[in-house]
């Protein structure tokens, strides 16, 4: 029976990593805006993300639910210790929703300026905010043994989140703009590879700076990796699928840059999740942490979310299927754009 | 001391809030299929135009609903860590299961309805209409499961001891269909649906008040009309339905709803509306001998339990849950007649020419929002002191080292963000209604303004 909260375990982690690279360069085109000249370059921005943001923040309402229902322990103690990066994180997205529902509502200048700054500022905060989430989690925090935060808000805004935090801003924005090369085309396409190659460079600084920290701060890391060297392969594909970046980038192959930006993105899921496993969230008294098997629900209840996701998650990758088939291509501004 | 007030208030209003957007989203979303199916039917290009500009209208009313429903999904973790511990294990699953099955299918459809007029054909368009409102009806299914289930829980049991107990699921038909959840699903449901009918109402009877796009107005008012009077009469059926399961199962919620004080009332009469003295245990106002009892049970004699049967602790807030009860049930037959006396007027064939009747109608969407908002504070406030009904107070379920000052921190960011969220909403729903339903040429959007041009409105 034990087979179910590994099960879960990575199936909540595989959801979580498809959100990041859905809404991931939603975040990263809205990180971007400031950067577009004219209204209209503004708007073909807007409306590359405009049909699919949507849908791909619905992972993250997902990610919730699954985690909820499958780790209601996690699911309670992760977002009540986070409690107001959680309410900034929400507030970030409400904004992001109403500033691009409103910003091409009405043609003032201050009106669309109001709202490009929303959209930007929104994303920016939403992206550092998940990573400062994770990053907590992946550090560790201090739990009681009922696993309720006892620390203070100003300790989740340590140094290794907060780096933690800027890592996914500049993930999210080079996948962002290797997107927007694909949805856009003349200038703003050609200006959009070169923020994509400028992401990453900040990227990899940023990346390299947090595993000197995690290898010098977080000797359970180290311990599971020296202990299981094959895992080095996650490690040894992140630097591989940068590399394609890069590589695509400069030879101008747009679609070869976002796959492999989606390769980066869904293994440093996978590296943090290997490194975890099976706990879920670290608590500094490791008798305390919240791991698959002292937190999950019963058998009955992953079995039945088994059926519920084997059901609606293949329906889901179709609907997606159609929405993208629909709308992907060179972004064309008509009577419906925003 | 915990935060219950504070995250009480904090959920209720940003729900409530959310809750003035969710009912328009699933009416609107059937009013949308019976447009297009006209359009397809006839061939009529009048229907297109209807159906393009009430999908606008639908899209920015979406557009807030998701935004401010996010919030709902994750206070469960923020606010009520120890609610989410105890139940997770039964009340996550519905929770999952909406997003699942609901909200996936709904924001990829939801696209296509507002972006895809000229990418894909008619009929393709009209299946992805039928899509987006047969998610929005999906995600109210799941959503009452999961209420029902905290208004009367079942297909349980509860699993270790102490701070440790948990309920876990034993039958996970019968947490799906436990002893409310039909009887309140098409309760939601019927209100719902009149709020999207009478949004179309209100804004149709406007326009032919103003002699503005009379044709395509008198169209959509009659699709609303028809809409609302089904949707009205339902809500009476299904409240009823509700009313008899709350007797039943929530026997202190009923005795507040309707002000019973004695432990075992026979004849129980029925106040059509009053003032509670919770003290004296009385209530003033004018009444319907034996009815209630007729209503609750079927017989005039029965007796129905009052509060006195409970501890006063395991009160709920009586004269508000009374008050809200009256007031929704008071609305819900008003706008049953309203529509009523719409039906008689298209019939007679005098509808568009009086005014007096149209007037009704333009602010009718307000009583039956209004009127949606009483229905979740009776349902809501009647449940209390329970969160999960007789198995857990909501002061255990609040999350134990949120501090109550982080909490009304929160409540003020909400509160300033939805004040602003909801007037701007206003002002360009507005925009949009004063721009009427033109041919979708005429709706593109304007090119910016530089500092100090002036728009040019129509």
């Amino acid at each position: 029976m034990s087979v179910l909260p590994i099960l879960w375990y990575w199936l909540v982690g595989a959801i979580f990593a498809g959100y990041a690279v859905l809404d991931g360069f939603d975040l990263g085109v809205g990180a971007l805006h400031l950067l577009a000249r004219t209204d209209e370059e503004r708007r073909v921005m807007m409306n590359a993300i405009g049909p699919v943001w949507d849908g791909n923040e619905v992972w993250l309402v997902v990610g919730g639910g699954t985690l909820l229902a499958a780790f209601p322990p996690v699911y309670a103690s992760v977002f009540s210790a986070l409690y107001f990066l959680v309410m900034l994180l929400i507030l970030a997205f409400i904004f992001r929703a109403a500033s691009i529902e409103f910003r091409s509502r009405r043609p003032q200048a201050l009106w669309r300026r109001t709202w490009d700054f929303g959209f930007w500022s929104a994303s920016v905060l939403a992206s550092l905010l998940l990573g400062i989430g994770l990053g907590n989690v992946f550090r560790g925090m201090p739990l009681d043994a009922q696993g309720n935060y006892v620390g203070t808000l100003a300790g989740l805004l340590n140094p290794y989140a907060l780096l933690s935090g800027l890592t996914t801003l500049a993930l999210f924005t080079m996948h962002g703009a290797i997107y927007l090369t694909l949805r856009t085309e003349g200038e703003i396409e050609a200006r959009a590879a070169r923020w994509a190659r400028g992401a990453t460079f900040v990227f990899v600084a940023a990346l390299l700076a947090l595993t000197v920290f995690t290898l010098t701060g977080l000797p359970r890391i180290v311990a599971r990796f020296t202990a299981h060297a094959w895992l080095l392969v996650a490690p040894a594909v992140v630097a591989a699928a940068v590399i394609a970046v890069l590589v695509s980038l400069r030879r101008a192959r747009y679609w070869a840059a976002f796959l492999a930006s989606a390769v980066l993105i869904l293994t440093l899921m996978l590296l943090a999740a290997i490194s975890m496993y099976p706990v879920l969230v670290f608590a500094r008294d490791p008798a305390l942490n919240l791991t698959a098997f002292n937190s999950s629900s019963t058998p009955k209840s992953l079995t039945i979310m088994l059926v519920v996701a084997g059901i609606g998650l293949p329906l889901a990758a179709g609907y997606f299927y159609v929405l993208y088939r629909t709308f992907m291509g060179k972004v064309k501004l008509d009577a419906h754009s925003y | 001391m915990h935060a219950v007030l504070s995250s009480r208030i904090q959920f209720g209003g940003t729900l409530m809030f959310h809750y003035l957007f969710v009912p328009i989203t699933i009416g609107l979303s059937l009013v949308l299929v019976v447009i297009e199916a006209t359009y397809l039917a006839t061939d009529d290009p009048v229907y297109k135009q209807l159906a393009q500009f009430w999908a606008g209208i639908f899209g920015l009313n979406f557009a807030i609903g998701v935004a401010t429903g996010i919030p709902m999904e994750f206070q469960f973790g923020t606010n009520w860590a120890q609610y989410s511990r105890y139940v997770g294990d039964v009340f996550g699953s519905a929770l999952a299961a909406e997003g699942i099955f609901a909200f996936f299918l709904e924001s990829g459809f939801l696209a296509i309805v507002l972006f895809g007029w000229d990418r894909v054909s008619r009929r393709v368009h009209f299946l992805a209409t039928c899509l987006v409102c047969f998610a929005s009806h999906f995600s109210a299914v799941w959503v009452l499961v999961a209420n029902s289930w905290m208004q009367t829980p079942d297909g349980f049991q509860i699993a270790g001891n102490g701070a440790g107990a948990r309920a876990v699921t034993v039958d996970f038909t019968r947490v799906v269909l436990n002893h409310s959840t039909l009887q309140r699903l098409s309760h939601t449901l019927s209100g719902a649906w009149q709020a999207g009918a009478f949004f179309v109402l209100s804004v149709s009877a406007w326009y032919l008040l103003r002699d503005r796009f009379t044709d395509p107005a008198r169209r959509a008012f009659k699709i609303g009309l028809v809409v609302a009077a089904f949707a009205a009469s339902f809500s009476i059926f299904t409240g009823d339905l509700s009313a008899k399961e709350v007797a039943r199962y929530q026997p202190a919620k009923l005795a507040a709803m309707e002000g019973v004080f004695d432990s075992a009332t026979t004849g129980a009469p029925l106040h059509l509306f009053g003032i509670v003295n919770v003290h004296d245990r009385t209530v003033a106002g004018p009444a319907i001998p034996k009815l209630l009892s007729w209503l609750a049970h079927g017989d005039v004699n029965a007796a129905v339990t009052g509060l006195g049967s409970f501890p006063r602790d395991l009160w709920p807030p009586v004269q508000w849950v009374f008050q809200s009860f009256h007031m929704m049930v008071g609305i819900g037959f008003a706008l049953l007649g309203l529509t009523l006396l719409g039906l008689w007027g298209w019939w007679r064939g005098t509808l568009f020419q009086a005014r007096w009747l149209l007037w009704p109608f333009v602010f009718a969407i307000g009583a039956a929002l209004v009127a949606n908002e009483l229905g979740w504070a009776t349902a809501e406030l009647g449940r209390q002191p329970w969160i999960v009904y007789g198995l857990l107070r909501t002061s255990q379920g609040v999350s134990p080292t949120v501090r109550t000052a982080q909490v009304w921190a929160s409540v003020a960011l909400f509160a300033l963000v939805y004040l602003i969220l909801g007037a701007l909403y206003v002002v360009l729903l507005n925009q949009k209604i004063q721009h009427g339903p033109e041919p979708a040429e005429a709706r593109d959007t304007e090119p910016m303004l530089a500092h100090g041009e002036r728009a040019q409105l129509p």
